[in-house]
C-alpha cells in the first residue's frame, strides 16, 4: 500500500483575540497521497488557509503532527521549515506575490537562489519553466507588464521551477477572470496528471474545486470528508471524521 | 548576483522617495561638513603658529599694558634670540563693518620675527623709514582697493582721535595659512602721540613677541621670563603662540561648540528621515518579503536585503555630499575671505563624512530589517481562510 505524502494528526490551532481564545482547527485528521490534486473548500474564517499554512510549514500548528514523508514538520525550527519548504514545496498565492521589480524569468529564478545550481544552469531552468506555462515570449516582462493570468502562470513557473514535491495553491484563481481562471485551472490539472505533482489548493469557487481529485470542506474549523456526492452538495462524513482520502 | 540585483532596484523602486532621501542625505553631509571646515578654519589661526615664538602679556588681563622697560631683560633671558613688542590698535577704518586686525608694532623686530610675512626689500624699506608708514597684508588692500603710496585714516578706539597712514608696503603669506587681512603701523607713532596727548599711557605695550633659539625649551623659557617680573608692578604671563592664540579662541569656544553640535544634529535628523524611508519601504512590501520566506529565505536574506538599500541610497547621499563638499568650502571661503585667511577641507572631515553617511545607512536600515526577519510568514501574507 502506497504511504501518504502527508499524514496529519489531531492538529489544533486556536488564535488569541484580546483575552479571548479562538479556535481555527479542531482535531484535524487526514491524509494526503502522492499525486493528489485536492480542494479545501468552506466559508471564510472556517480555517482553510491557516490548515494550508501549516501543511505548507509557514505556520505552526499548537497541537498534533504533520508528517511529511515520516518527518514531523512540527518538530522543525524555523530555519529547518525554511529549508524544507525550499525543497518540498511550491507556493502559488491569490494576489501571485511577484516581485515587480524583476523580470518574469528573474522571479522564477529567486527560488534557484537557494539549490546548488550553477548561474547559467538557475537561467536554464526559469526559461524551461517559463516556456512549459507559455510564456516564453515574456522572459524579459515585468510583472506590471503582464495580464493577472500571465502573472498567475509566472507564479506557476516559480512554483515548480525546483521541482517540489507539493504544490500549495491559496485561491489561485481568486483574483482572475473567467478565461484566465480557467488557463491556470488546467495547468495545475496538467502538472498533477503528467508530471505526478501533488496538489493542495484552497479555493472558495466551486468550478475551480470541480477540477481537483477531491473536495475537503472545512467549517469552523472541522473537516468533512469528500466524495462524489459532496460535490453534489451531499456530505456524507461526520464531523470529526478522519477522511482517508484514497489515492490516485 | 540576482539579490544584488533586487537590493538596488528596491533601493530606487519610487524614484521621487528614493531621489529625496539621497538628496537629503547629501545635503546633510554637505552641510556636516561645512560646518566642520568652519570650525577647522577658526583654528587655522592655531596651526599657523611658530612653535618657536612665545608671547608675553599682563598677567592680570591682556587688556593691562606691560611697561616698554622690560624689553631689554627679556631679551637677556637665555634662549631668547630676538623680541619685538606691540600693541592691538583696534582701530576702525570708515565704518565699524570694515573690521580688520590692526597692530602698532616695532616694525624692523616684529618682520625678523615673522618671515613667513614675504614683503619686497623696497617696500620694507620704505616702511621702516616712514613713522606714519603701513604695512597692510595683500587681501585687505583687495578688499578695500588701495593702492601702495594711499592715505589711509584709522579712527582710533583705544587710542582716540584720527590715525592717518601711508600704505607703504604689502604683504605676501609664505603659505596659504598666514593672515593676508592684517595692517601694522609703528608703535613708535601711537608712542609719540601719546606723549603728547596723554603722557600716562606712553611707553606701554600691549604684548612682547619673543622668538627663542630652541623650542623643545619653550615652556622653561616662558617661566624663566615671567620669574623676572615677579612680585613687580607688572607681572607677565608668557606662553607660546599656539596657546596664546588658542586663549583667543576659547572666547568663542561657546560659538564653537554650537556650531559642533549642529552639524551632528543634522546628521540625527536625516537618520529619522531615512530611518522613516526604510521603514515605509519595507512595510510596503511586507507581502513580498513574507513570500521570499515561504520559498525558503531566511529572515537574515531578508535584513540584509532592508539593510544593504538603506546604505546604497545612504552612501549615494553621503558621495554627492562629500563631493559637494570642496566647491562648498571655495564658495565659502570667497564669500568670507575678509575674516577668514584659509579655507581648507580636512581629510578628516572627509572620513567623518563617510563614516556617518555609512553609519546613518546602517541605522536607518536597522530595525525594519529586524521587523521584516522576525516577520511570520503567515501574518505576512495576511491571509486567514
Amino acid at each position: 500500500m502506497q504511504e501518504p505524502l502527508l499524514r496529519i494528526r489531531n492538529l489544533a490551532k486556536q488564535y488569541r483575540r484580546g483575552e479571548q481564545d479562538i479556535p481555527v482547527l479542531t482535531d484535524i485528521t487526514l491524509d494526503i497521497m502522492p499525486g493528489d490534486f485536492l480542494a479545501l473548500m468552506g466559508p471564510s474564517g472556517s480555517g482553510k488557509s491557516t490548515l494550508l499554512n501549516c501543511i505548507a510549514g509557514i505556520d505552526q500548528a499548537d497541537a498534533g503532527e504533520i508528517l511529511f514523508r515520516g518527518e514531523d514538520l512540527t518538530q522543525l525550527t524555523e530555519s529547518e521549515l525554511a529549508a524544507w519548504r525550499s525543497q518540498h514545496v511550491g507556493f502559488i498565492f491569490q494576489f501571485y506575490n511577484l516581485i515587480p521589480v524583476l523580470t518574469a524569468q528573474e522571479n522564477v529564478e529567486l527560488p534557484l537562489l537557494l539549490t546548488d545550481l550553477s548561474a547559467r544552469e538557475r537561467r536554464d531552468h526559469a526559461v524551461a519553466a517559463l516556456a512549459a506555462v507559455g510564456l516564453a515570449d515574456r522572459l524579459d516582462h515585468y510583472p506590471g507588464q503582464l495580464s493577472g493570468g500571465q502573472q498567475q502562470r509566472v507564479a506557476i513557473a516559480r512554483a515548480v521551477v525546483a521541482d517540489p514535491d507539493l504544490l500549495v495553491a491559496d485561491e489561485p484563481t481568486g483574483d482572475l477572470d473567467r478565461a484566465s481562471a480557467e488557463e491556470v485551472l488546467t495547468l495545475m490539472e496538467r502538472l498533477n496528471a503528467e508530471l505526478g505533482k501533488t496538489i493542495v489548493m484552497v479555493t472558495h469557487d466551486p468550478k475551480a474545486a470541480e477540477r481537483a481529485r477531491k473536495l475537503i470542506h472545512l467549517d469552523k474549523g472541522e473537516l468533512w470528508a469528500d466524495t462524489a456526492a459532496a460535490r453534489a452538495g451531499a456530505r456524507e462524513a461526520e464531523p470529526h471524521a478522519a477522511p482517508q482520502t484514497p489515492g490516485p | 548576483m540576482l539579490l544584488l540585483k533586487l537590493l538596488v532596484r528596491n533601493a530606487f523602486r519610487h524614484r521621487l522617495r528614493a531621489a529625496l532621501t539621497v538628496a537629503g542625505v547629501a545635503v546633510a553631509i554637505l552641510a556636516f561638513g561645512l560646518l566642520r571646515t568652519v570650525i577647522d578654519t577658526w583654528h587655522a589661526g592655531v596651526e599657523a603658529a611658530a612653535a618657536n615664538r612665545l608671547v608675553t602679556r599682563n598677567a592680570i588681563s591682556l587688556v593691562f599694558p606691560l611697561p616698554l622697560s622690560q624689553r631689554d631683560k627679556i631679551r637677556n633671558v637665555e634662549n631668547v634670540s630676538a623680541v619685538s613688542y606691540g600693541n592691538w590698535f583696534g582701530g576702525i577704518y570708515v565704518d565699524e563693518k570694515n573690521f580688520f586686525a590692526n597692530f602698532c608694532v616695532e616694525p624692523a623686530s616684529y618682520l625678523a620675527i615673522y618671515p613667513e610675512f614675504l614683503v619686497p626689500e623696497e617696500q620694507r624699506l620704505a616702511f621702516l623709514k616712514d613713522r606714519k608708514g603701513a604695512l597692510a597684508g595683500r587681501k585687505l588692500m583687495e578688499r578695500f582697493g588701495w593702492k601702495l603710496g594711499d592715505t589711509i585714516t584709522l579712527r582710533g578706539t583705544i587710542y582716540p582721535g584720527d590715525w592717518p597712514l601711508t600704505i607703504r608696503a604689502v604683504y605676501e603669506g609664505a603659505h596659504n595659512t598666514v593672515d593676508e587681512t592684517q595692517l601694522l603701523f609703528h608703535w613708535a607713532y601711537l608712542d609719540e602721540t601719546m606723549q603728547r596727548q596723554q603722557s600716562s599711557r606712553a611707553g606701554e605695550v600691549g604684548f612682547y613677541m619673543i622668538q627663542i633659539r630652541d623650542e623643545t625649551r619653550a615652556a622653561e623659557t616662558a617661566r624663566a621670563i615671567d620669574a623676572l617680573f615677579k612680585n613687580s608692578r607688572a607681572e607677565t604671563l608668557t606662553e607660546t603662540e599656539k596657546a596664546f592664540t588658542q586663549g583667543f579662541l576659547a572666547m568663542s569656544e561657546a560659538i564653537l561648540v554650537a556650531i559642533r553640535i549642529v552639524s551632528y544634529v543634522v546628521i540625527v535628523i536625516i537618520l529619522a528621515v531615512a530611518a522613516n524611508t526604510m521603514a515605509m519601504s519595507a512595510r510596503e512590501r511586507t507581502a513580498e518579503y513574507a513570500a521570499m520566506k515561504t520559498v525558503g529565505f531566511g529572515g537574515g536574506t531578508i535584513g540584509l536585503l532592508i539593510v544593504g538599500e538603506s546604505l546604497v541610497l545612504a552612501l549615494a547621499g553621503t558621495g554627492l555630499g562629500l563631493a559637494g563638499i570642496p566647491p562648498g568650502a571655495r564658495a565659502f571661503g570667497h564669500f568670507l575671505s575678509d575674516y577668514f585667511p584659509f579655507v581648507e577641507v580636512k581629510v578628516l572631515t572627509f572620513q567623518l563624512g563617510a563614516v556617518l553617511g555609512l553609519g546613518v545607512g546602517l541605522l536607518a536600515g536597522l530595525f525594519p530589517a529586524i521587523s521584516a526577519a522576525r516577520l511570520r510568514i503567515a501574518e505576512g501574507l495576511r491571509r486567514l481562510g
